[in-house]
């Protein structure tokens, strides 16, 4: 057929090239952000209160005999569960996070908004704080117990605050609301933690600080198999939410619109993110900030709302960025490990702040 | 005439607030659209426009009655039927950070693409067929925090247009733009609804140009009933006017317009003709004058001289003459009489 080109149809064809240009563009940056999570994740197997070099870092991770047989204990005992448990529980902040920011329409969205992480908090406080005779006493038996009875205490609150929210989900009308029985619920769990902290001894008091500073050091091998399976049970079913998410982009009502069953989108998107949170808190702590910067972040590296490409963008920036943020809590060649929690705000909040800045969110703000 | 693709029966619009409560906001409503045509939705606010355009998209529970989409009631279709078969415009703004007018576009075809929303070759030819029927073509690459409203309103309609609909439902969707783009839009979804034999039914504020664009009228007055027909036939059955009597407002049937309700300043007597003179009487009626082309007896005369632009208004009062270059001159000077 040899039929003219018409404007109209031209343009059609450029449209399409554009697109063809940007998914290009953006397999680049996830091919990138890939290789830079690799690199990461060597990284932190390598550096540490001892320097491994990359060379034997690879020998021991490929079954062979290092030069120093320390180093395999170092290695396999200590920096490999630890980086794998960054990588993970950043995947998960960060996809939780994403969830939350389409599932509210809200760019402050996190994935704590639920209430998860204050039934958490709750579990932990009423295990470290109530049980146990004397101070001594307890925290010779959290030694005893190993962190495996906070990540159950954790976990039981997690799964209690997690009902409680999906039967608001299934109940209510509006998402806002949900929003706003999460906030409100997670307000009362922290009073009442604060009140348990008041009457508390100051040992306890400084055992359930630690547990709030995060740590992604306390996740051993026999607890590993149930930690990733949780977490990548949670990552597939994000993946499985990948076009009602897409949908709740314009709002419930388009959504709904579109063909989208609602209720069962909201339900799936609340147990996802539910499920990966919970784990992560139950496991690591509550590691604030990556849940909420890196979707952001993706968001401005690929130019992109569409959960095709920001789901995996975030699996990939979230792990990068947890293994990062506990390489410098651990300082490298010091022997003091800072909090983890005050590391990612620490780096996270300038990262947002200047994204923001450069976004002209503000001048839209006001354009609407 | 044909069948129609959407009819009501004895559809019973309204709230329950609570398990005994129920708010009734219109009874027994019986309306078909057809395919092909558009009809306007009109009435004065808190009617329960928005109410019945939400019942018939099944998204609010009718009190009683029916609505069915050919043979099947809207409540009872799966969710993603129904998408393939009925699409909304709705008046939430959206405000998608970092999302392009054609990906916009393309989640129109989310009830028919797989799982995870891939689009076939397919479904990329209906999502540029869409655009180029709304005009938005060289809008496909912009984002769509970048769009002026009429152009954001135009992905819109063409989103609701690649699900390929049978119904097409559009709350208020010219109500953010400015006259011209109003009358755009209009004059496009009547060539749209021509062309592709849907039904495109729309709710507005916008009576003069309702009148104009629709095909039927679908008038709804406060506590109903609702009445259906040409505009013409509304307007001549007096229904127009009962619908939207109210204090300070007056519908005229002769122009089709709404006419502010004021108290008399008293009767002008008008000599003069063309656009001019409308121009004139308008001022002077919004001033609170009745306007008597050629009255006699009233001691104000006012007399257009000149063309167009060198329109001179000469103001005759008690043997008195004063000279206006302006229609504003000629008001300022009434005023202070």
């Amino acid at each position: 057929m040899t039929a003219t080109t018409t404007p109209l149809q031209s343009l059609s064809q450029s449209s399409i090239h554009h697109t063809r240009l940007r998914h290009a563009n953006q397999l680049k940056i996830m091919v990138v952000l890939l290789l830079l999570l690799i690199g990461a994740f060597l990284l932190s197997l390598a550096t540490g209160s001892v320097t491994i070099p990359l060379d034997q870092i690879i020998t021991i991770l490929t079954g062979g005999e290092a030069t120093r047989t320390t180093w395999i204990t170092i290695v396999l005992d200590f920096r490999l569960p630890k980086a794998l448990t960054a990588l993970l529980a950043g995947a998960a902040l960060a996809v939780g996070g994403l969830q939350m920011q389409t599932l509210f329409r809200n760019p402050l969205a996190e994935p704590y908004v639920l209430g998860i992480n204050a039934g958490a908090s709750l579990g932990v406080a009423l295990i470290v704080l109530t049980v146990g005779g004397t101070g001594t006493m307890l925290l010779a038996g959290i030694g005893l117990l190993g962190d495996m009875g906070i990540a159950a205490a954790a976990f039981i609150g997690s799964a209690a605050a997690l009902l409680i929210v999906l039967t608001a989900a299934a109940r209510v009308q509006s998402v806002t609301t949900l929003l706003i029985l999460g906030l409100m619920f997670g307000f009362a769990v922290s009073a009442v933690v604060s009140l348990l902290l008041y009457f508390s001894i100051a040992e306890r008091v400084q055992a359930y600080i630690n547990w709030t500073f995060g740590s992604f050091g306390g996740v051993t091998w026999s607890q590993m198999p149930i930690f990733a399976l949780m977490i990548i049970v949670g990552l597939i079913s994000a993946v499985v939410l990948t076009k009602p998410l897409n949908a709740l982009l314009l709002g419930e009502h388009y959504a709904r619109s579109l063909g989208v069953d609602i209720r069962k989108a909201r339900m799936g998107i609340v147990l996802s993110t539910a499920l990966l949170t919970g784990s992560v808190t139950a496991f690591c702590g509550p590691i604030g900030f990556i849940g909420i910067a890196v979707p952001h972040l993706c968001r401005s590296l690929l130019h992109t709302s569409d959960h095709r490409i920001l789901t995996p963008a975030a699996i990939l920036l979230g792990g990068i960025v947890a293994l990062l943020a506990d390489l410098v809590a651990q300082m490298p060649g010091g022997q003091v490990v800072l909090p983890l929690n005050a590391v990612t705000a620490l780096l996270g909040a300038p990262i947002i702040i200047a994204l923001i800045l450069r976004r002209r969110s503000l001048r839209t703000a006001f354009a609407s | 005439m044909n069948t129609p693709i959407l009819h009501t029966h004895q559809l019973t619009i309204g709230y329950r607030p609570s398990r005994r409560q129920q708010v009734l906001v219109c009874p027994a409503i019986n309306a078909m659209l057809y395919p092909g045509e558009l009809v306007c939705l009109i009435g004065p606010n808190g009617a329960g426009k928005s109410t019945l355009m939400r019942t018939l998209a099944g998204m609010q529970a009718p009190l009683e009655g029916t609505v069915r989409l050919g043979e099947d009631e809207v409540r009872d279709l799966p969710p993603r039927e129904l998408a393939r078969r009925l699409s909304l415009v709705l008046t939430e703004r959206i405000d998608a950070a970092g999302m392009r007018a054609i990906e916009l576009v393309a989640l129109g075809r989310q009830p028919y693409t797989s799982w995870i929303g891939d689009l076939s070759a397919h479904d990329e030819q209906v999502v540029q067929h869409a655009l180029r029927q709304v005009g938005a073509e060289e809008l496909a690459d912009r984002m769509l925090d970048e769009l002026s409203d009429g152009e954001r309103q135009k992905v819109m309609i063409a989103r609701a247009l690649a699900q390929e609909p049978v119904v097409m439902l559009l709350d208020e969707p010219t109500a953010f733009l400015d006259l011209p783009r109003r009358a755009e839009i209009m004059t496009m979804l009547r060539r749209l609804a021509r062309d592709t034999g849907r039904a495109i039914l729309l709710s507005t504020h916008d009576l003069e140009l309702a009148l104009r664009s629709a095909d039927r009228i679908w008038l709804l007055p406060k506590g109903g009933p609702l009445q259906t027909g040409a505009p013409e036939d509304l307007v001549l059955s007096g229904a127009f006017e009962q619908a939207f009597r109210s204090e300070g407002v007056q519908f005229d049937s002769y122009t089709g317009s709404f006419h502010m309700r004021t108290t008399a300043a008293g009767v002008i007597d008008l000599h003069g003709s063309g656009l001019p003179a409308i121009w004139t009487t308008r001022a002077l009626e919004r001033a609170g004058f009745c306007v008597a082309p050629g009255g006699q007896g009233s001691p104000l005369r006012v007399e257009l001289h000149g063309e167009h632009a060198e329109t001179r208004w000469h103001l005759h009062k008690a043997g008195e003459v004063q000279l206006f270059e302006s229609v504003n001159g000629l008001l300022v000077a009434l005023k202070k009489m």
